[in-house]
């Protein structure tokens, strides 16, 4: 990074360029104020005050912005953790802030709920991938506010790019066609993946079940990852309220709250 | 902060002066996460938000005194803090800010 800029100009053109930046501010005493830039695979700019400081307070940046979490942490003078070490020491609290890249979310199907949960969900900040197979459906001119529209089969989508899939991220198989769905299913559950629903009735998901056994996946641990029916069960029946309760169940599942999610209920989805 | 980079960028091409404001902790219920961020310009002028709406007004007050001084400080805004502030978040949690000139 250019020297020449100064540390809020490189910092905002990391953020533009989706790129994961922490800005590390020190809050208390002399050095208040003083600021750090944080990436993953560079050296930090800027200093708060003690060489040694610089290098826990970034090691631990890295750590936090992986996490996508924001918030305060404690060290000695000289960048002291242990609480032997601190004895005596006044600390110093430093401010983390984390600018991770936007979470993702995939969705196979190109259908009349992909638009809707794809408008859903770049509300709530995601990179949205439309993924199918069939190029008559798959096209940006359907899906305008899909950041990209693949036209392809899920095997080689995870193959390329499956490994930058996070516990922020989810994946969503609206297709209920098992051609598609059970690819999208094995690539989707060899990722780190935080979430992944797929669309259908209980009763296509008993027979997806059967399709997912003879391709060899019966794993309960891996099947248990799955949330399907998708969705809270909150007797959304629009592809837009069915898409808030899509994104309901993620936000719920990321907090661990006990919304009430279709899987784990049982009867028709549909309910006069 | 994501939000505002657009107008800093600006304010900052246009050699303004500006304070940034960020949540850095909270406690009890508060009605932003850390990270959220306004933005205030030596003529006034505000982007972004730190609370529901209840506490932007005396934030105002502080950024443009830290536009003034050039120190960078700590500000705290709570409900049970009638005495030293005059105005307080109804959800009943106190927030913690760092109000600081963006001169760097």
């Amino acid at each position: 990074m250019s020297r020449d800029v100064p540390l809020f100009g490189r910092f905002s053109g990391l953020v533009r360029a989706a790129r994961p930046v922490a800005l590390v501010t020190v809050l208390d005493g002399e050095r208040t104020g003083s600021t750090m830039l944080v990436v993953p695979d560079g050296d930090p700019e800027g200093t708060l005050g003690h060489p040694e400081l610089d290098r826990v307070v970034a090691r631990d940046a890295v750590g936090e912005l992986e996490a996508g979490r924001t918030g305060v942490r404690r060290y000695g003078p000289r960048g002291q953790v242990t609480p032997e070490d601190l004895r005596d020491e006044p600390t110093i609290r430093v401010f983390i802030d984390s600018f991770a890249p936007p979470p993702q979310m995939w969705i196979f199907g190109a259908v009349d709920f992909t638009a809707a949960l794809a408008r859903a969900a770049k509300l709530l900040g995601y990179r949205v991938i439309v993924c199918d197979a069939r190029e008559v459906f798959a096209t940006a001119r359907r899906f305008p506010m899909a950041d990209e529209v693949l036209v392809s089969w899920p095997g080689p989508v995870f193959a390329e790019r499956g490994a930058a899939l996070g516990a922020r991220d989810a994946v969503c198989i609206l297709t209920h066609d098992p051609k598609f769905d059970v690819p999208a299913i094995a690539g989707a559950l060899d990722t780190q993946v935080g979430y992944i629903g797929v669309m259908g009735s209980r009763r296509t998901h008993a027979t997806r079940l059967e399709r997912l056994a003879e391709a060899g996946i019966d794993d309960p641990a891996a099947l248990a990852r799955l949330m399907a029916p998708i969705g809270l069960d909150i007797g959304a029946r629009t592809p837009e309220e069915t898409a808030v309760s899509i994104c309901g169940e993620i936000i719920a599942r990321r907090t661990g709250r006990g919304a009430p999610s279709l899987r784990d209920g049982d009867g028709p989805i549909h309910r006069p | 902060m994501r939000d505002l980079l657009d107008d800093l960028d600006r304010w900052r091409a246009a050699g303004k002066r500006v304070a940034l404001a960020r949540v850095v902790d909270i406690e009890g219920s508060g009605p932003r996460d850390p990270g959220a961020a306004m933005a205030v310009n030596e003529d006034g002028e505000v982007v972004g938000s730190v609370s529901g709406g209840c506490v932007e007004g005396a934030v105002v007050g502080e950024a443009l005194e830290v536009l003034r001084d050039g120190a960078a400080r700590l500000a705290r805004f709570g409900y049970s803090d009638d005495e030293a502030f005059a105005v307080g978040l109804t959800c009943g949690g106190t927030i913690h800010l760092l109000i600081e000139p963006l001169d760097w």
